[in-house]
């Protein structure tokens, strides 16, 4: 075990040839030394492995069998849980609705955000340097309210919201004037249920990302601004041509993402749609995989899904990061970038969720 | 980071860019475009405050009342529905547990995740690089993948059910993010100062908790936030693992008590209900927001 700073060897003072040389050297294995490696790295290594590494690990073997839970003895299957997936409907349907989500939500959502994010941090007065709007703090504030309340209850809110009778929705419209919406059945509905998913997962998760998007904006060096200005480009030419190019892998750190909540989605549909919405149409697979594990117990089957839903996500990702390489966004600056997109993504998943 | 920071400086030390240089038609664009601004962000914000007043205003009211009238203010505000909401659905059992639960996990997590952090940064050792990609992956692989094992894995150590084996399983979620945001605060603290406490004769035991520790306490605060309104906002883990009633954490218990109206309708103490959930997390979130948008850039520029 050696330590990074090449001085900081106390076991002896004098300056050894590896201190000279500013390479990391040897230390001598004291007691306090193994303690203090097993207790620092052990233990959260012991429970990570335990519960994250082993049990997905196992999925991937699990889902090759037909084990059944309760009874300790199954058959390998090899593939056939996933042909049968293949083959079943209701599974089909659940794979198309997540596709629908992952596709629109972070599409829907970035727009959303990044319309926030920049009108928050370049919408201020005409005149002088580029500035942030009257009252940012408070639209800031505001927009990011809804992240903090947990998405059950986001869920449940718009679960009433959307009700045909008692809901605001329904008493907006009505009040507007469009009376066909008097007992209008949002989440009932198979042409309306998806959409409305939709707009509640955006409601949710929008101020996040456009929180994250007014730190990516401020950081934009502000020279950069003062010389548009300059050569007399307008706020909407500024967020066009310098703005956005200059967070573009902050945005697709973000899409990635949001990619993936929305391919998961298992708590808003179960606070809104608990049973697969009107027709499957709102369907998810991790509801599928939620109920063929703990209502049928088919084990096997629920964990194959499981694999499907991590390989698909797997390609969501690999397919942002494709599209952004071939427009021209990604490692111009090579590996210098490496950590600070570690953590980006760390913070672009905004927490233990 | 330090040297966008300098640049911003030194772009505000500067006078502005004079105003004659712009053209009329660029000044009246940038009207535009702040007329723009407001319009979308109040419209935005009228789409998020309404909801909530609406559920705030309808948690005082009667079902008759929210059935019939979904804009008016209650005829006498029932503060009853309050009561009932914490009693008849157990909300206040359910809020206990989920204060327990979270914050043993969240001391836990910050614990180790700091320590892991702590060796990852700052030391070199065969398989740094290897734990450090594992863990990697932990963070991007969906949940739902593990559930089905993890639920066995659990049964096995006897901690299905218990609030231990939830505490342990939000520890083990937690731990990839804690570690990553973590890893990059501790590879930024100096050295100097390390060496110092070494040569005054600490071992690696004091000078991690009394020195490192101790200045990595921006970060430290920064991914307790995140990782406090995500473990207390967690549903899937405590739904498949810890379906014990009388340990159910908030969320769970909401969940349920929201289905089970169905059949027994009484709004005005599911909205009651909504608005204790939501309370105790917004007042954090008010005292918190400005070390949240700051730890969210923190994340973004390191």
């Amino acid at each position: 075990m050696k330590d990074t700073t090449p001085t900081s060897d106390t076991a002896s003072r004098r300056p050894t040839p590896a201190a000279r040389g500013g390479r990391p050297r040897r230390r001598k294995l004291t007691f306090d030394r193994v303690t203090f490696f097993l207790a620092f790295l052990g233990v959260p290594l012991a429970i990570f492995v335990t519960f994250v590494l082993i049990p997905f690990v196992q999925a991937i073997y699990w889902g090759m069998t037909d084990w059944r839970g309760f009874s300790p003895d199954y058959t390998f299957v090899g593939f056939d849980n996933f042909t049968k997936m293949f083959q079943d409907d209701i599974f089909v349907k659940a794979l198309r609705n997540v596709t629908l989500l992952a596709i629109f939500v972070p599409l829907v959502t970035l727009t959303l955000a990044l319309g926030v994010a920049v009108a928050i941090t370049l919408g201020g007065p005409s005149k002088g340097p580029v500035r942030g709007i009257r009252g940012a703090s408070f639209y800031r504030i505001i927009s990011f309210f809804p992240y903090v309340v947990p998405a059950i209850i986001v869920g449940l809110i718009w679960a009433q919201m959307y009700d045909p009778n008692a809901g605001l929705v329904n008493g907006v419209l009505t009040a507007l004037g469009l009376d066909q919406f008097d007992t209008f059945a949002w989440l009932g509905e198979t042409s309306s249920a998806m959409p409305a998913l939709m707009f509640v997962i955006v409601w949710g998760l929008v101020g996040f990302y456009a929180v994250l998007f007014i730190a990516a904006i401020k950081g934009v060096p502000a020279e950069l601004y003062e010389a548009a200005r300059i050569d007399g480009a307008g706020r909407f030419r500024t967020t066009l041509s310098i703005t956005l190019p200059a967070i573009r892998d902050t945005v697709q750190t973000a899409y990635v993402y949001l990619g993936i909540a929305a391919l998961d989605a298992f708590v808003y549909v179960q606070a809104m749609l608990p049973n697969g919405g009107p027709d499957n149409s709102t369907l998810t697979i991790s509801q599928r995989l939620f109920n063929v594990a703990f209502a049928k117990q088919q084990f096997g089957y629920a964990t194959a899904m499981g694999v499907v839903l991590a390989v698909v996500t797997l390609v969501f990702a690999a397919l942002v990061f494709l599209v952004n390489r071939l427009t021209g966004g990604g490692d111009s600056e090579g590996k210098t970038k490496a950590p600070g997109f570690r953590a980006r993504r760390a913070a672009a998943k905004g927490g233990a969720q | 980071m330090s040297a966008i920071a300098a640049d911003r400086k030194s772009a505000s030390d500067r006078k502005p860019t004079s105003d004659r240089k712009l053209t009329r038609a660029v000044v009246s664009s940038d009207r535009r475009f702040a007329a723009i601004s407001h319009a979308l962000l109040i419209l935005w914000s009228v789409i998020v405050i309404v909801p909530m007043l609406w559920v705030l205003v309808s948690s005082f009211k009667s079902t008759g009342e929210i059935l019939s009238s979904p804009f008016a203010l209650p005829d006498h505000w029932r503060v009853e529905n309050y009561a009932h909401a914490w009693t008849d659905a157990s909300i206040g059992k359910y809020f206990l547990n989920s204060v327990i639960v979270v914050v043993c996990a969240l001391f836990l997590v910050m614990l180790l995740g700091a320590m892991c952090a702590y060796i990852l940064a700052r030391f070199e050792f065969p398989g740094r690089r290897l734990i450090y990609y594992v863990m990697l992956a932990g963070l991007t692989f969906p949940v739902f993948l593990a559930i089905v094992p993890l639920f066995f894995q659990l049964q096995n150590f006897g901690l299905l059910n218990t609030r231990p084996g939830l505490i342990l399983t939000y520890v083990a979620f937690a731990l990839p993010f804690t570690m990553f945001f973590l890893y990059s605060f501790f590879r930024s603290l100096p050295h100097d100062v390390y060496e110092a406490a070494l040569i005054d004769g600490a071992g690696d035991w004091r000078a991690f908790f009394q020195v490192m520790l101790p200045m990595a306490r921006p970060g430290m605060a920064a991914v307790a936030i995140f990782n406090f309104l995500g473990l207390w906002n967690q549903f899937l883990l405590p739904v498949a693992l810890n379906t014990d009633q009388d340990k159910w954490v908030l969320t769970q218990g909401m969940a349920a008590y929201a289905s089970s109206q169905v059949y027994d309708i009484d709004y005005g103490a599911l909205f009651a209900a909504i608005v204790i959930t939501v309370v105790p997390v917004l007042i954090v979130y008010c005292i918190f927001q400005r070390r949240i948008a700051g730890s969210v850039s923190q994340g973004t520029f390191r």
